[in-house]
Parts: C-alpha cells; structure tokens; sequence
C-alpha cells in the first residue's frame, strides 16, 4: 500500500534525541554531513559510524525503522556500487573481458555505498525524532536571518509545514478512492503504457477536487482566526536552547573539526 | 420519522437458502512489523445466507470496515478464507475482478469518488469494466439510476452540481449497475437529514426486495439497523460479540450497553417501563410490537 512510504515519518518519544531543540538536530544534520564528505579513510569512516550508532541509541529508534527508511534508495545504492566497482582504474584484482575489478574500485566502492547510507539514516534520524511542525519552526528560525534580504521566510515555513500536514491525508485519500474505484472494477495493472495513465483519470479527478476543496477550507478557517501572514505573530511553542543543546551542538562540532584535522593530516 | 413496517422477509425460508458467503477464520493485521502493528479483525467466522438482509454493528474502530473490505478482494486476509458460493475469493488471485463485480462494495461516503463529466457516464464506470456496451448498457444505468430515484434529467448533468444527497445516489447507482448479488454498504447514510437517510434506506429495501439481492449493511444507528435487517452481527474490539435475530440480540441489551453500543429507542423505552415494574418482554425494537404488547396487557387487566 501507499502508505508504506517513510517520507520524514516521525515516531514519537521521549529521549534525548527527542527533546533536542529542531535547530540543534538541523544544525548537527549539516555538521554530519559536512564530516561525511570530508572522510575518507577506515579511521574518519569509523567515527563517522560509531557517531551515528551513538545517535541511534540514544533516540532509541529501532534499527528495522532505519533500514525500511533505505529502501526506496536500495537501487541507487546498488547502481553506484556497480558502477563504481567496475569502472575505477587502479592494480585489477579480477579481470574478465572488459569488465575488471581494481583495488581503487572496491574502495571507492564501499566508501560510496557507506556514504549514501549514512547520509540517509542520518537525515531520517533526524525526522524519525522530530515532529513536521517542530522542523519547519526550527527551519524557520534558522533562516530568520534572510528577511532582511526580504526572503518570505515566515509564508516559506508556512507552506511547508501545510504541505507535510497535508501529505500523510492525502496518500490515504488516494488509498480510498483507488479503494473506492476497483470496487466498481477498475483495473490499474494490465495494459499499455496509454491504457495505464488513462486508468488513473478516475483516481486523479477525485483526488483534486478534494485537494482543492480542503485548501480552501483550510484557507477559510485561518481567516476565521485571523491570520495575516508572519508581521507581528508570536508562537505557543517559543524554541529555546537548553543546556543539553549546547552540549550537543559541542559535540558535533568538535566531531566535524576533528575529521576535517584528520583529513588535513590525510586520514 | 415515518414509522416503515418491519421487513416482510420470512425468516424461516431464508433459513432454508444456502450460505453465499462464508468467513473462516479471518485475521487482518495492519502494520505488521512496524510500532504500530494491531490486528484489526482476529479469527473472525460468520456466513451470509443468500438473500438475507445482514445488519453489522460495532463501536468505531471494531473492525467493520476492515472485515467488509474482505469480502469483494480489496483486503486480503492476513490469515483465513472468504468463500463465495463456496469458492475461495484468492484461489485464483487475477480473477479478483469478478469477485469485485459479484460483491458490489458502496465505501463510506462515496460521493467523494464520482469523476465524470456526466451523471450517466458515472454510473457507466463500472458496467463498462465488466465488459457491457450497447443497449445492455444503457439499460443496467438506467435502471439503477431508476432504483435509488434519479431522474432521467439529472442523468445527464455533471455529478459534481449535484448535492450531497444525491451525489451519494449516484454512487450507489454506480455499484448498483454492476447488478451486483451482494450489495455491502459502509455507513450510506452517516451525514444526511432525516429524510435523506430514510429515503435511501427506503432505496435499498427496494433493491434488496425486488431484485432479491443479499444485502450487508453497516451502520451506527441502532435504530436504523432495527428497522432494516433480519440478522444482526454485533463486532466488538475485531471479534464477533453476539449474531442473531434483532429479538434475540435486543433481549441482550445490558450486554450491548456495557459493549458501549446504542440499543433502539423503543428498546429502551420498553426496558425502562420493565423496570418500573411492567410485566412486558423488553427486547422489542419496533413501535408496532410495543403497541401490541401494551395493548394486549391493556385486556389482559394489567395495570399500564
Ligand atoms: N489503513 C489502515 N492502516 C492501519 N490501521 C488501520 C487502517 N485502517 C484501519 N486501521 C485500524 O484498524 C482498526 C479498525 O478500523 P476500521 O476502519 O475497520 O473500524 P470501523 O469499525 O470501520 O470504525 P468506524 O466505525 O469508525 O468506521 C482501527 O483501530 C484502525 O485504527
Ligand atoms: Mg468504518
């Protein structure tokens, strides 16, 4: 079923991870990234791993969670690892036609595979442990800075929160009316190419009406609470950085510093 | 309301007719492996004799959509059977199809899947998948759109300036068209007036009497169930709480009531005046029983 997208699912609890301020854990988020492209020996990788296991433990996510978040990626994964394998020149361990495998291939190889997979928990550790709303506050405030350069931030942050809001109600719409349509025998399998995007008309058509119609109730209720856009609003949930946050931003900085000195130093 | 006399269904004779559907068995699981795994429907047997009129009642989230879901292949079960005149629905999992136009399923409010610029081609969807055309066409759409009170105007108007209470005839008529033998319905009436409701009530008493169709009924309304059907199945948390004759089940209403579910009106009127000391049975569920039980005590010398 639809359904069984992960798209930035948030699972809620109460641990550290979780209470961890949004800005901090988007901040941390770019810091690890920033770390992962700058590694590339066994030693940086390892930090880069054990950093990532620590995080998981701490947020108590369970590991069959994260692994389901890679699976839309599996092919992309595949795909470089192959590529990589074959396609790097250096001393050919292997050798059979114009296919070979060098030494440099297997470690580019496993570096890109590695790299992809810790990019990708690490991005959905961080959804997993944070709710939509409290990101896109985080988001917004993070990015405060470019009103002055008259970036709609507030209307940006707005959109973006509505639209997640909206996506999880949208993908169960779409369930019920496919639902609702095979019911009356419609088939969406069989067929050509054409006869296949002719069969989603039925599911299309419902569905935009009833996006339409819950954007403006959507649209009518904000005005009913007078809402004017983002001059002069104040929030229930004011984000503060608590010690625990400090601690945490230390920590990703100092790991980040310290992979880039290795790199320096060409570990 | 208006009073509507209970169904003329003998209910002997429908005892003699053969099960069309039978559910062995059946256990669906949502979210198998994820933090928000929970069987929906557990172990669930219970058969539908062909013809009868099958009320299924349960508080929200017992179930009873997930299980009706079974019943034309949309879900499939996580472990059990649904035989259909004794065949197993996934013995041969691409004729699916077939099943889905045998069993027809009306979802809960299904105005919302109209997309048609027509009325009439609406309605067409699903006799068209099944292969019909031509004069045999026209006539099943026809036909159903007669049956739930169309008129033969509005056939030809877009579905979507209708209103809601005749949008949701068209949905009906859609499924209808199909000349489904099973006809299951998800709540048709939750969100209409009074009078919407009893008219298309009054819609599927018609297609159940003369078209001589087995028709399964969901519903929150007690009283609706009531009045409606000849056999009740009561869910309770996935599992099946009690099944019977509304007397039968009505005569357990302190079960009911502790299950949180609703009891007729008349039910408990007559439940209230039993425990003021009225010496009347209290499973009665229609205002015409009640009389004839008042009255009779009336003759009887009894004071009422
Ligand atoms: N697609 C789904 N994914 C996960 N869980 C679901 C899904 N559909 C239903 N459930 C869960 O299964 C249980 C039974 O749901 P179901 O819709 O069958 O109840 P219901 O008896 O029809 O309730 P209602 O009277 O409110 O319509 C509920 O607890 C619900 O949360
Ligand atoms: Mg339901």
């Amino acid at each position: 079923m639809l359904k069984d997208i992960t798209l930035g699912q948030y699972f809620p609890g109460d641990t550290p991870a979780h209470r961890l301020d949004p800005r901090t854990k988007i901040l941390l988020v770019i810091f690890y990234i920033v770390a992962l492209f700058c590694a590339k020996s066994v030693v940086t990788y390892g930090i880069m791993i054990l950093t990532l296991l620590v995080c998981v433990q701490i947020s108590k996510v369970k590991a069959g969670a994260l692994f389901r978040g890679l699976k839309p990626v599996v092919f992309i994964i595949i795909f470089t690892a192959v590529l990589n394998l074959f396609f790097t020149p250096g001393n050919y361990l292997f050798q059979w036609g114009p296919l070979h495998i060098s030494d440099a291939g297997v470690r580019m190889a496993v570096s890109m595979v590695l790299r992809i997979m810790l990019l990708i928990t690490g991005t959905f550790l961080m959804t997993y442990t944070t709710s939509p709303i409290r990101l896109t506050d985080g988001l917004e405030s993070l990015l405060n800075p470019l009103k002055r350069l008259h970036v709609p931030v507030h209307e940006l942050a707005m959109m973006m929160s509505i639209a997640l809001r909206f996506i999880p109600t949208l993908i169960e719409e779409t369930d019920k009316i496919m639902s609702a349509q095979k019911a009356r025998g419609a088939d969406f399998e069989s067929g050509n190419l054409f006869r296949k995007a002719k069969a989603l008309i039925p599911i299309l058509v419902p569905l935009f009406i009833s996006a339409f119609r819950r954007a403006d109730e959507l649209a009518v209720a904000m005005e009913c609470r007078c809402y004017h856009g983002g001059e002069g609003r104040t929030k229930l949930h004011v984000l503060k950085f608590a010690t625990r946050d400090w601690v945490a931003l230390v920590c990703g900085t100092a790991i980040m510093v310290g992979v880039i000195v290795l790199r320096q130093f060409g570990m | 309301m208006r009073w509507l006399p209970p169904f003329p269904n003998n209910r002997e004779e429908t005892n003699a007719l053969k099960d069309i559907l039978q559910i062995e068995n059946l256990t669906h699981t949502y979210g198998a492996g994820t933090p928000f795994q929970r069987d929906a429907v557990k172990d669930l047997s219970f058969s539908v004799r062909e013809g009868e009129f099958l009320g299924i009642i349960g508080h929200t989230g017992s179930g009873k959509s997930t299980l009706i879901q079974h019943l034309n292949g949309l879900l499939k079960p996580t472990s059990g059977r649904i035989l259909l005149d004794g065949k197993d629905i996934w013995a041969e999992p691409k004729k699916i199809r077939d099943v889905r136009f045998r069993v027809g399923l009306v979802f809960q409010y299904p105005e919302y899947q109209l997309f048609e610029e027509t009325v009439y081609k609406d309605i067409a969807f699903g006799p068209m998948n099944m292969g019909k055309s031509g004069e045999e066409l026209d006539r099943c759409i026809r036909e159903s759109a007669k049956l739930v009170g169309l008129k033969s105007e509005t056939l030809e108007k877009s579905p979507f300036e209708l209103s809601g209470g005749q949008k949701r005839r068209v949905a009906l008529a859609g499924v209808l068209a199909m000349e489904p033998e099973v006809l299951v319905l998800d709540e048709p009436t939750a969100g209409l007036d009074p009078a919407g409701r009893e008219n298309l009530m009054a819609n599927i008493r018609d297609f159940h009497r003369n078209r001589g169709g087995t028709v399964i009924l969901v519903s929150h309304s007690m009283d609706e169930i009531a009045q409606n059907v000849d056999r009740i199945l009561v869910l309770k948390s996935a599992k099946v709480l009690m099944q019977g004759a509304p007397r039968e089940i009505f005569a357990r209403a302190d079960e009911l009531l502790s299950a949180g579910l609703d009891v007729p009106q008349i039910t408990r009127v007559a439940m209230a005046l039993k425990r003021r000391g009225v010496p009347i049975d209290p499973a009665v569920y229609t205002v015409k029983e009640l009389k004839r039980q008042l009255l009779a005590l009336r003759k009887g010398g009894a004071v009422c």
